[in-house]
């Protein structure tokens, strides 16, 4: 809304004729080279139109003249990568396992392509750093369930543990002790005090005693005599101080009472054959491979 | 508007300064000017540095220097993708960009350096703008003539003669700019391969747009915008004003001598009136248009063409020169009180300026010296913290990378400080089992990234954090290279 204008005294230009608390503002002109380069901004912004996507419709846009699409831009920029892990690919495809962990080259790219698979499947279960939580195994150390050779690494990952879909899957069955009533909780007391005893000393003496001829009897088959563990049965070693599901006394005594049994999918009917490659060099070498 | 002929020979010049009090406005347009030749000691110093700077910056792409094979040939080279700085037996990495700012700290430190001891020397004599300008001006005198006839041309009706000039000093300036941002690209790339692929249309298409860039500025700050950029554009202005204090050396018009000014005629005497003869050479001589005789101006770069414009006049008239010469506030009052006006350049402000750029340049320089050309990095793992193994000991996890800067592929061993009874694992090692010293080889003026694996018994440690040292050995030329870090294990 403009007021009056006014010619300052100064400078002989007129105001705008709008007034702030008395402050006025002189009415200068736009310098030439602004207006100019304005005026070409303008035109300049008709030739885009025309030539690049521009304007929304209803469940469109304007594509433009030129046909280009930054989504295009993506899709050529994924295809070129490809094309360039093509070389590595083929060979990672022919290569066996124990070729691409002495292999320097495949090695570098094997373990680039299984640390992006192993953040994109299987950090969500155990970790990502590979540490795990319980009930989903430290893929860092060197104890493994069901074997750390490369080989086993691999057939574990690709069929998967207890995996109801794969028939070649991975499957042992841990007795539930208490539930089933084969032990009473006196039992499971002892038996829980002896492996912890195993690994550990200053435990009830008596009580792990007791334990040891329990153990015998009913543990050894798939724990072994020693506590150590037996990779056929996925039976975890007793007698370390590693324990997927914790190693408190509580929690051993809830593991005798009512048994384990973890799941892992079969990726081998998820993800391609080299990507199980990779995944399996990947894990093998995080410190703990055999 | 009348031309008096004061002698025979000096001309009264019709011209006015552009930025009179009396005419001066915000938003007045600009008024083209056109700066008169002028011969003298301090033109023959400024073609002199134009040749010397403009020789630097076009020449130097070319020099070659021999590195070795494979490695670049070019002395001075700026290699982004590679991520090397070449100059000439220098090689800097881009963790070692501190010497480039080292040198731009240099480059202020010695501009405050120069103005306080001969005012806005670098505006005048060494600024590139100043440099193209002087050049644009030089090809548009070779082509359209001199300041007259300069002039007379702007006025003259379109014709065939008028564009045919225009055109041609067009040309020549597009010429000089395109060659401007030719040798611009030319640091970045190796110069005679870059060279050929300009031609045969095959470059990468930074490089035409970078040329294309600096064309349009060179063109339109040298040709076209010209002291514009001075005046109005530029920060260095109003810096270097608080750097001259009352002994720095700056173009300064005595007054005291030349005024009352007045017209002269061969013969007259020179008794009650000052040696100014109002020939307004001083005025038309001037790049940025101004009248010296006001006074030091923001305007002024200190070009001294006015000094030889005016000292030209005064042999003429058989008058000592120096009428406008350099001096300083201090020396001119000196001066007039009659006591010789001395040179005062070594002030305390002057030589702590110089001892300041020195002493950056030589520290600069035992830096560079004494680089090491092996360098250790260790990143810990912090995802996990600690491993535990099946056999109670307690592993850790680092990558580490190694800066291998010597052209040589080198053999290195890697030794650990600090943690007793580990052992060491490094994934694609030459020996890939556990060892107390693995080793293994790095290629020339490469980085190479590893993992490695620290593994100890759990009862050893005593604390939850203990320090250890890297060591890296050159096994060869027995330089080492450490890195501090720390071996976690759990709560004790």
């Amino acid at each position: 809304m403009a007021d009056q204008k006014y010619i300052d005294e100064v400078t002989g230009i007129e105001t705008t004729g709008h007034e702030w608390d008395g402050i006025r503002e002189l009415n200068n002109p736009l310098p030439n080279w602004w207006r100019w380069i304005l005026y070409a901004s303008i035109v300049w912004a008709f030739g885009y139109w025309i030539a690049y996507p521009a304007w929304p419709l209803i469940s469109s846009h304007t594509t433009g003249l030129l046909g280009y699409s930054s989504r295009a831009e993506v899709g050529k920029e994924i295809s070129k990568a490809k094309e360039r892990q093509k070389v590595h690919l083929v060979k990672l495809e022919k290569a066996s396992l124990e070729d691409i962990r002495t292999d320097p080259e495949l090695l570098e790219f094997a373990l680039a392509g299984g640390r992006s698979a192993y953040n994109v499947n299987c950090s969500q279960c155990h970790g990502s750093g590979a540490q795990g939580f319980a009930g989903f195994p430290n893929l860092n150390d060197d104890e493994w369930l069901w074997g750390g050779t490369i080989k086993d690494i691999h057939f574990t990952i690709s069929h998967g543990i207890r995996n109801t879909e794969d028939d070649e899957a991975r499957s042992s069955a841990m007795p539930a002790f208490l539930k089933d009533e084969t032990l009473n909780k006196q039992q499971v007391n002892d038996v829980a005090e002896f492996v912890i005893s195993l690994s550990k000393t200053g435990g009830d003496a008596p009580a792990a005693a007791r334990g040891k001829s329990l153990y015998a009897e009913h543990c050894v088959a798939c724990h072994g005599p020693d506590g150590g563990g037996k990779a056929e049965f996925g039976a975890p070693a007793l007698n370390n101080g590693i324990w997927l599901y914790g190693g408190d006394k509580g929690t051993i005594v809830h593991t005798i009472a009512n048994s384990r049994s973890g799941v892992m999918p079969a990726w081998g009917r998820i993800l391609e054959p080299v990507t199980i490659k990779k995944l399996a060099v990947y894990i093998h070498s995080l410190g703990g491979g055999k | 508007m009348n031309e008096t002929s004061v002698s025979p020979g000096i001309d009264r010049i019709d011209v006015e300064a552009v930025n009179k009090k009396e005419t001066r406005s915000l938003y007045k347009k600009r008024v083209k000017i056109h700066p008169k030749r002028v011969q003298g000691t301090f033109r023959a110093l400024k073609w002199w540095i134009m040749m010397v700077t403009l020789g630097i910056y076009y020449v130097t792409p070319w020099i070659r220097w021999d590195r070795g094979p494979g490695a670049a040939d070019q002395a001075v080279l700026i290699d982004i993708p590679g991520r090397r700085f070449y100059f000439f037996f220098i090689e800097i990495w881009p963790q070692e960009f501190y010497y480039i700012a080292g040198l731009l700290i240099m480059a202020g430190v010695g501009l405050f350096f120069v103005t306080s001891l001969v005012g806005r020397g670098w505006c005048g004599y060494a600024c590139p703008q100043t440099v193209w300008t002087d050049l644009f001006i030089y090809v548009e005198r070779w082509i359209e003539g001199d300041r007259g006839a300069r002039i007379r041309l702007d006025k003259a009706a379109f014709s065939v003669s008028k564009l045919s000039r225009r055109v041609l000093k067009f040309a020549l300036w597009l010429m000089i700019s395109v060659a401007t941002g030719g040798a611009w690209v030319f640091y970045y790339a190796d110069a005679p391969t870059l060279m050929v692929q300009l031609v045969t249309l095959e470059a990468p298409s930074i490089a035409y747009t970078t040329i294309a860039v600096l064309t349009f500025t060179t063109f339109s700050l040298g040709g076209l915008m010209r002291e514009q950029v001075c005046t109005y554009m530029c920060p260095w202005p109003r810096i270097q004003g608080a750097m001259m204090d009352e002994d720095s050396l700056t173009v300064t018009y005595r007054d005291d001598r030349g005024e009352r000014r007045d017209a002269y005629k061969k013969g007259e005497s020179w008794e009650g009136r000052g040696d100014c003869v109002d020939c307004n050479q001083c005025v038309a001589a001037c790049p940025m248009g101004i009248d010296i005789r006001d006074g030091q101006q923001l305007e002024c770069i200190t070009c001294a063409l006015c000094i030889d414009a005016c000292d030209t006049v005064m042999n003429r008239v058989g008058r000592p020169t120096g009428l406008i010469a350099y001096a300083s506030v201090a020396g001119e009052h000196r001066r007039r009180e009659g006591e010789p006006a001395g040179l005062r350049l070594f002030r305390v402000r002057t030589i702590a300026y110089l001892a300041l750029w020195a002493a950056i340049g030589i520290g600069m320089l035992v830096a560079l010296v004494s680089r090491a050309d092996l360098d250790i990095n260790v990143l810990r793992d912090r995802n996990p913290l600690y491993v535990t193994l099946s056999d109670g000991s307690i592993r850790n996890g680092y990558t580490f990378k190694i800066l291998n800067k010597a052209r040589e592929k080198r053999t290195l061993i890697l030794t650990l400080e600090g943690l007793a009874g580990s052992r060491l694992k490094v994934v694609g090692a030459e020996d890939a089992e556990e060892t107390a010293a693995p080793f293994f080889s790095a290629e020339p003026d490469r980085l190479h990234s590893f993992r490695l694996f620290i593994s100890a018994p759990g009862e050893y440690l005593r604390r939850e954090a203990t320090a250890i040292r890297f060591i890296l050995t050159d096994l060869e030329s027995g330089s080492r290279a450490h890195y501090d870090s720390i071996f976690r294990g759990p709560k004790q």
